[in-house]
């Protein structure tokens, strides 16, 4: 987070922080656990409330930021969803109105974004593809010009909350390029088959494109001219990511260094230990590095900064691994109660895990470094 | 003190003079020649740096964020960050920045007198004056506050007795930073005293060390009755230890590559060597290799979480949000993460980072930089210390056991001999 909020982003971040800790604490994220959609449609409305599902909408869709900077407010409320391992389609659900909002065409964002504002309408942004490489070059679901219409057909997997969502963002390979299709989820060929979850309250799915026809209007921006909308895609989704897996692993590290100084071992704190002592201050270190890279992160792709992929790739490298070495160093310092299913700890260690792995592992990441490298 | 009442330069304008002046007044880097290697030929014989740094003051860019009374240019961080993005294509001299204008200078800053100060700084600023650290001791680095070297007073001068080693650059340096024991009954931290020392006079021999790249860098000094005159006190007497840690202080920022008062690239800023393993696969064809291709993303990502953290921790300290000695922070991920990148180097380079051919000098470097990097974990307070710092002063948890806590220092157990 940056260190500096101005007032209205600290009112905005409390407003938040408040609300999750009050109406979703851990004890309804484990009941969560069976429920197949794994959040309430209630409460999503109340988030969007909020503005949780604002601030990458513009104004004249009944959206709008807080500070002039929707991602910087965005990551914000990212951060604390990761401290209480939060519910909801929220990156998908955003990263899908920000291409709307950015390339969409007028009646596109009329079906849209005021109902996503809302919290009456959540999205899926179906991009990953099963047995290929991570990111544009592993799209290989087609999308055939047919008289007017467009015939999709492929399979995209792992989807997040596609199971719940209203609208399919599907990225898709045409003659001319990389396209982008807004599906209603119940067109005629979409088969979603929802998938477990490491997670407690994430929920992902398979789905498929049976030729699935939608018209022409379906297109989101130029027929073969989504790579610039992909890229902001992959951005956003790395920055909102790292932001809710950082404000993860600061909640496991508060709560592990306040263990240390409790838990007696020998007469003495598990803190009075070099051995553990200089394992915090590891953690301590790459904390704030975490930290530091996705905030970076977001302000690059705030910005539009030339380098914004070049830090998006950097953070979600980092953070993915990093954020999960640290929570299961966590765990070790728990000691035998860190493997519990009573414990809290591992609801965040599923949260990272999943976060390591989707949008791009760091290794994918890294592969696009070196790209971006001139390699 | 002068109160400079004029607001600082833009930022903008500042960063155009620097580029026009740049260009007009220091010499490019050759085509090929690593930071690295300028650095070594710099420490090697310093004539050309000395050359070089009276250039920026002369043109009115050397200590950029000192104060302008001692010789400096009195602006904000963000100038020199400026300014050492704008002079990465040329020859700087970097022998200056560590530890001279990062380290000691700051330290006298702190604790000079108006007269040390009026004294040394312009001096430095001036290329006049190169300077070194006198701390280690071959009874005990990292145990700092420990050292034997002895000065006692005599009339109007301490008379210096003992041995220093591990100094960085002593051969090559006009003046030291020295930290010696004067009162021997007093518990050990609170007998010491900071001098001034000038390096070349009677009763100093420097014999210089080589290291396992090859390098002659360290050095130790044996002193035999060395007069320094009363004036040569930093700060109080036998109140040394707060000039040390504050020494230490400036020390971790300028190691962890956060110092405001670095001139120039190539220290902290690494994108040099990182080019360089980039190219290296690109040259030996294996940039298709996916492994090799995760492993240049690594370090590069590495690297640049380095310098997005440096600029957190700092302004972390600097809002108060976390302690001072979280400076130890980016000192402990600099180590860290110079240990990843040089096995990341050798398995970029594989067998030829181990066996290679004249003209084949990069993987000669890689080989060499392995060998060496626990370095980078050592010199400028260990790695160990670093995470002691971090665990005890700013997440608060209980200090080390010290067996020589609050005893006269003349009852404190010392090193066994080791037996062969
Ligand atoms: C899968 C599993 C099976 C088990 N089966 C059995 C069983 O059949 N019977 C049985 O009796 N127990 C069993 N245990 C318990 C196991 O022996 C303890 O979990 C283990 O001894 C650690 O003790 P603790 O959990 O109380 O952690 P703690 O002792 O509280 O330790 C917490 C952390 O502090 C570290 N630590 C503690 N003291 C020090 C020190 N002095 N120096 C450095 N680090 C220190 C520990 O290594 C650990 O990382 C099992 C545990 C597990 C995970
Ligand atoms: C490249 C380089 C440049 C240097 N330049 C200078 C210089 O210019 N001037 C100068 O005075 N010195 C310099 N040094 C010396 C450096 O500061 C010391 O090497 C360092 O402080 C460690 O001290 P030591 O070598 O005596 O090791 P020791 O203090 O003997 O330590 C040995 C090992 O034990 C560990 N250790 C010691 N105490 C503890 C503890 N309490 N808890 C946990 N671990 C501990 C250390 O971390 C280390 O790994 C330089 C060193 C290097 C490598």
């Amino acid at each position: 987070m940056e260190l500096e909020l101005d007032n209205d982003q600290h009112l905005f971040w409390e407003t938040s922080r408040k609300f999750i800790e009050s109406s979703c604490p851990l004890a309804t994220v484990r009941q969560l656990y069976d429920d197949p959609d794994g959040f309430d449609r209630g409460w999503w409305r109340q988030v969007a409330e909020l503005g949780w599902t604002s601030m990458l909408v513009p104004e004249e869709h009944g959206g709008g930021t807080v500070s002039g900077n929707g991602l910087l407010d965005l990551v914000l409320v990212a951060e604390e969803m990761g401290r209480w391992v939060s519910p909801g389609p929220f990156l998908p659900t955003n990263v899908v109105a920000a291409t709307v909002a950015r390339s969409g065409s007028a009646e596109q964002k009329k079906d849209l974004l005021g109902a996503v504002v809302a919290g009456e309408l959540t999205a899926a942004w179906c991009f990953d593809e099963p047995g290929t490489r991570w990111g544009p070059a592993g799209v290989g679901l087609t999308a055939r010009g047919d008289g007017g219409d467009f015939v999709l057909a492929g399979i995209k997997s792992p989807v997040e909350a596609a199971a719940q969502a209203d609208r399919l963002l599907v990225t898709a390979r045409t003659g001319e390029g990389l396209g982008q299709f807004l599906v209603p989820a119940d067109a005629p060929g979409v088969r979603v088959t929802p998938l477990r979850s490491l997670d407690f309250c994430r929920r992902f799915a398979t789905v498929s494109f049976e030729d699935v026809r939608v018209p022409e209007s379906a297109v989101v921006g130029a027929p073969g001219g989504a790579a610039g909308d992909v890229e902001i895609q992959i951005q956003l989704a790395a920055a909102l990511q790292c932001a809710e897996t950082v404000g993860a692993v600061d909640r496991v590290f508060e709560f592990t260094t306040q263990y240390a100084f409790d838990r007696f071992s020998f007469g003495r704190p598990l803190a009075s230990y070099q051995a553990l002592k200089h394992r915090f201050a590891d953690m301590k270190t790459w904390l704030e590095a975490c930290h530091a890279t996705a905030t970076s992160a977001a302000r690059g792709v705030q910005e539009g900064a030339d380098d914004a992929g070049d830090l998006a790739s950097v953070a979600k490298s980092y953070v993915g691994e990093r954020s999960v070495d640290i929570i299961q160093d966590c765990v070790q310092m728990h000691g035998g109660i860190g493997v519990t299913w009573e414990h809290d700890i591992h609801l965040y260690l599923r949260r990272a895990t999943v976060n390591r792995e989707t949008y791009g592992t760091p290794a994918d990441h890294r592969e696009r470094l070196a790209s971006l490298l001139g390699m | 003190m002068a109160q400079d009442t004029t607001a600082p330069e833009d930022l903008d304008s500042f960063r155009l003079r620097a580029r026009t002046w740049l260009a007009d007044n220091l010499p490019r880097i050759a085509q090929g020649t690593a930071a690295m290697d300028l650095q070594e030929s710099q420490q090697a014989d310093p004539t050309r740096a000395r050359e070089l740094q009276r250039k920026l003051f002369d043109g009115g860019f050397a200590g950029i964020c000192y104060p302008k009374e001692y010789g400096g240019q009195g602006l904000p961080r963000e100038h020199q960050r400026a300014f050492n993005e704008e002079s990465a294509p040329y020859e700087m001299p970097l022998v200056f920045n560590i530890p001279t204008l990062s380290i000691l200078a700051p330290t006298i800053l702190d604790f000079g007198t108006e007269e040390q100060k009026k004294r040394h700084l312009p001096a430095i600023l001036r290329g006049e004056e190169l300077w070194v650290q006198f701390l280690s001791e071959p009874t005990g680095g990292s145990d700092l506050a420990g050292v034997l070297t002895r000065a006692t007073r005599d009339g109007d001068v301490w008379v210096l007795n003992g041995s220093k080693i591990w100094s960085s650059g002593a051969f090559r340096s006009d003046y030291a930073l020295c930290l010696a024991r004067t009162d021997w009954e007093a518990p050990k931290h609170r007998g010491l005293t900071m001098f001034i020392v000038k390096i070349h006079q009677p009763g100093i021999e420097i014999q210089q060390i080589m290291m396992v790249n090859g390098m002659r860098e360290f050095c130790q000094e044996f002193f035999t009755d060395v007069h320094l005159p009363a004036e040569n006190v930093l700060g109080a007497v036998n109140d040394g230890w707060t000039v040390a840690s504050r020494l230490l202080y400036h020390e971790r920022e300028a190691v962890g590559g956060g110092s405001q008062y670095v001139s120039g690239m190539s220290v902290g800023a690494r994108s040099g060597p990182m080019r360089d393993l980039a190219d290296l696969a690109i040259a030996k064809g294996r940039a298709g290799d996916a492994r090799v291709r995760q492993l240049v993303g690594e370090a590069h990502a590495n690297d640049a979480v380095q310098r997005q953290l440096i600029e957190r921790i700092g302004a972390s300290i600097r809002l108060g949000v976390l302690p001072p000695p979280a400076g130890a922070i980016p000192r402990l991920y600099g180590g860290m993460n110079s240990v990843r990148r040089s096995s990341i180097g050798l398995d970029i380079a594989g067998a030829d980072a181990v066996a290679w051919a004249d003209d084949d000098s990069p993987e000669e470097g890689i080989g060499t930089f392995f060998v060496m990097r626990q370095g980078s974990c050592l010199g400028g307070g260990s790695t160990e210390m670093a995470r002691n710092i971090i665990s005890e002063r700013v997440l608060g948890m209980p200090r080390e056991y010290a067996a020589d806590r609050d005893k006269p220092f003349d009852q404190v157990q010392r090193n066994r001999m080791p037996s062969r």
